[in-house]
């Protein structure tokens, strides 16, 4: 199986440690991961923001660049429903036939992160150890996005060592949004305090996600507040083995 | 199309969503009230939908059946009118505000009566009837409670189906002693702030209107095309004492609320009260078709309203919120509604629905923060009982907003910033710009401050300093070889 690492701009720019335990652990299961280099973003922040033709070339690049492959996993959930959700719409209102074909033949291929190892390689304990008390934050996009259910929850709970705790009100929406954070950044701000003490509320060490900007928005409301608990992407805790635990 | 000045829909003068936020996010009390009134209904709806094993199914057949309709809204109008008038019903095309405004006034006119008692009634707060028969000398009484408790507080709705959901019950027994003996019988002296005593209090208030008044005016929550029959739900049974007392009983109804058989009633029946009020039925259901001799009002006028709808089904991705049957489900799930309260979103329509539905009435471009009023979370369209996919429609109705602006700094920022993310090279070197100007802004790898439009961002929250080395610059370093 030829499986290609969309990493996403955000991850690439800001947490490539999520990139490397994503192929971490894809390889420690035996197999092998290709970055192509040609890759860049899905287009969400542009077509969420309303700015859908300026997203119509990074759907263009994304079809091309992956095209080849037999797999494209993603780190985040947000990214992957942009792509199985607005690429069709963003290739069917402004691409040429040629591109809704591409669209439509790839997006089966491609993969959240916790949906490619449960669903297509069909296992949920990948090796991993990290001995701290952890919570799931199921991002929107995770939850009601791409239905991501229990997965994640499986995996974390096949993680040697890990003490899984629950977020009360876990459901909830932590008010990022993406450009929301920004435009309406007090009604945001006030999600997030709730959200933030909900997770101080849940005695974890660790707050864990499918989605960075998720994590980034949460993890910089607690570091804001002096708290200690940090913020991990899901794939990092999976990549974790004993020696590598901090 | 008429002009979108005629519509109502928007208060005038309300500031922009962003702003109206951060003041009604400075109230700790309306948070208060709001968090509780919201989580209880939340929390009910999802028990009594849950015990429904066709629940989904349910959902499917209304979304079919309000597509349907849409597809076919002229032949479903005109059978209506035909089922209406062949019952002894007159009916009125209204194309805006102001002429469903003419129209009801011209009729309680005719009536000779100076007070209408009215049901509430979202098209008739839509149109700001209430206001328009005041300037014809004309006193409408609310006889919803808690349209009662806005009217008497001179105050605006809030919320669709709880009105007064931002006011507590301390408030209103304060309200009810300052306010009622103006508008007829004042509330007791040493009225508490028991529920029971303030039901008890709007029950002796009202009951001298319902016995006076002549003429009332409602809404519809759905008619049927075929028999002609106007539904309306409720729970106090105050709407019944309307629909059955007066003479002359004049209804409002947006022309999206046609459904085209008595049939189809049973599926939007089923789930209106579980998903609005949490209930597996609602104490009080009033059909009535055409009038009926010797028994409730001996004339019957249904006032057809477009004001914006038809534009709205003109738009193929848009017309899916025509299916609302404002049951105020996405209301009560949503995040930003829960923090915010109605009245942030200017509009008669608040909540999710308010912010894809007021865009759509008055057009994009009066309405341009609603869009944005969102994080996309989802959780309106996984509550909606017609399953409108309200992150669909809110990031369509940006589309059209930006485009509508032209060149503003962030339509050039964007633009930039597509330039930049489809070319690896220039991703790349914009990464090691951001990891050198990002350590020059951190301290202990964290930002504290950002500038410009990222500020608000900053007030509250901490941002890491991007990292030396990108993925793609480390996997050309350490991976590229191996493959």
């Amino acid at each position: 199986m030829r499986i290609a690492l969309f990493v996403t701009c955000f991850n690439d720019t800001m947490f490539p440690d999520t990139g490397r335990a994503v192929v971490s652990v894809l390889e420690r299961l035996g197999h092998t991961v290709d970055f192509p280099q040609e890759q860049t973003c899905c287009g969400q922040m542009h077509f969420n923001t309303g700015y859908r033709p300026d997203a119509v070339p990074l759907v263009e690049r994304f079809a091309r660049t992956f095209a080849s492959y037999d797999a494209v996993v993603t780190p985040s959930a947000s990214c992957a429903g942009m792509v199985r959700e607005n690429h069709p719409v963003l290739a069917e209102d402004y691409g040429p036939a040629a591109l809704q074909r591409q669209v439509a033949e790839l997006m089966p291929r491609v993969y959240e992160f916790t949906e490619f190892l449960t669903d297509v390689l069909d296992v949920t304990d990948v090796g991993a150890r990290y001995p701290h008390k952890v919570a799931y934050h199921p991002t929107c996009h995770s939850l009601r996005g791409l239905r991501l259910g229990d997965r994640p929850e499986r995996l974390l709970r096949a993680v040697k060592g890990l003490d899984l705790v629950d977020i009360p009100a876990a459901d909830s929406c932590c008010g990022f949004g993406g450009t929301f954070a920004v435009k309406n950044a007090d009604t945001s701000a006030a999600m997030l305090a709730d959200k933030n003490a909900a997770v101080l509320d849940s005695g974890a060490e660790v707050l864990c996600a499918a989605d960075n900007s998720c994590l980034m928005h949460i993890g910089g409301g607690l570091s804001r507040q002096g708290s200690v608990v940090r913020t991990v992407h899901l794939a990092e805790i999976l990549a974790a083995t004993e020696g590598a635990t901090q | 199309m008429s002009d979108t000045g005629n519509r109502g829909v928007v208060w005038l003068g309300a500031p922009s969503f962003p702003d109206a936020a951060r003041e009604a996010l400075g109230t700790p009390q309306l948070r208060a009230n709001l968090k509780r009134a919201t989580g209880t209904i939340r929390d009910k709806r999802l028990a009594v939908a849950s015990e429904l094993g066709d629940w989904e199914d349910l959902r499917d057949t209304a979304a079919a059946i309000k597509q349907r309709t849409s597809r076919h809204l002229d032949y479903y109008l005109q059978q209506l009118e035909q089922s209406v008038t062949a019952a002894g019903g007159v009916v009125h095309w209204a194309s805006d505000a102001a002429d469903a405004n003419r129209i009801v006034t011209a009729l309680v006119q005719a009536t000779g009566e100076r007070e209408v008692v009215k049901i509430k009634s979202m098209a008739t707060q839509e149109i700001g009837l209430n206001e328009h028969l005041a300037e014809a000398g004309i006193t409408a009484y609310e006889t919803d409670l808690a349209e009662l408790i806005v009217q008497l507080g001179d105050d605006r709705p809030s919320h669709i189906l709880v009105p007064a959901i931002h006011k507590n019950r301390t408030e209103i027994r304060d309200l009810f002693t300052a306010e009622m003996g103006q508008w007829g019988q004042a509330a007791p002296e040493d009225l508490t702030d028991d529920p029971r005593e303030l039901a008890e209090a709007a029950r002796r208030h009202l009951r001298e209107k319902f016995l006076t008044a002549k003429v009332a005016v409602s809404g519809a929550n759905f008619a049927s095309a075929d028999t002609g029959t106007v539904v309306v739900v409720e729970s106090e049974g105050n709407g019944r004492m309307c629909l059955t007392l007066p003479d002359t009983l004049i209804t409002v109804m947006g022309i999206e609320k046609v459904v085209p058989t008595f049939a189809d009633l049973e599926v939007f029946l089923q789930l209106l009260p579980r998903s609005a009020t949490g209930e597996r039925m609602n104490p009080y259901t009033s059909t009535w078709t055409g009038t009926t001799d010797g028994d409730g009002p001996s004339a019957f006028h249904l006032v057809l309203l477009d004001n914006g709808r038809t534009d709205t089904l003109a738009d193929t991705v848009g017309r899916q919120v025509l299916a609302c049957i404002r049951c105020s489900a996405c209301l009560n799930v949503c995040p930003v509604f829960e923090r915010t309260g109605g009245h942030a979103y200017g509009s008669v329509y608040p909540g999710p629905i308010g912010a894809v539905l007021t865009p759509q009435l008055v057009g994009v471009e009066n309405a341009a923060t609603l869009p944005f009023a969102s994080t996309l979370c989802g959780a309106c369209y996984d509550a909606c009982p017609v399953k409108i996919n309200i992150p669909e429609v809110l990031t369509h109705l940006r589309a059209k907003t930006v485009e509508g602006k032209g060149r503003t700094a962030e339509a050039l920022a964007m633009k930039a910033a597509a330039t930049v993310l489809d070319s690896p090279r220039l991703l790349s070197a914009a990464q090691m710009a951001a990891a050198v100007g990002g350590r020059a802004l951190a301290r202990k790898g964290r930002i504290g401050r950002l500038p410009g439009p990222m500020r608000g961002w900053s007030d509250t929250r901490d941002t890491p300093a991007p990292p030396a080395e990108s993925f793609r610059t480390w996997w050309r370093k350490n991976k590229e070889g191996d493959r």
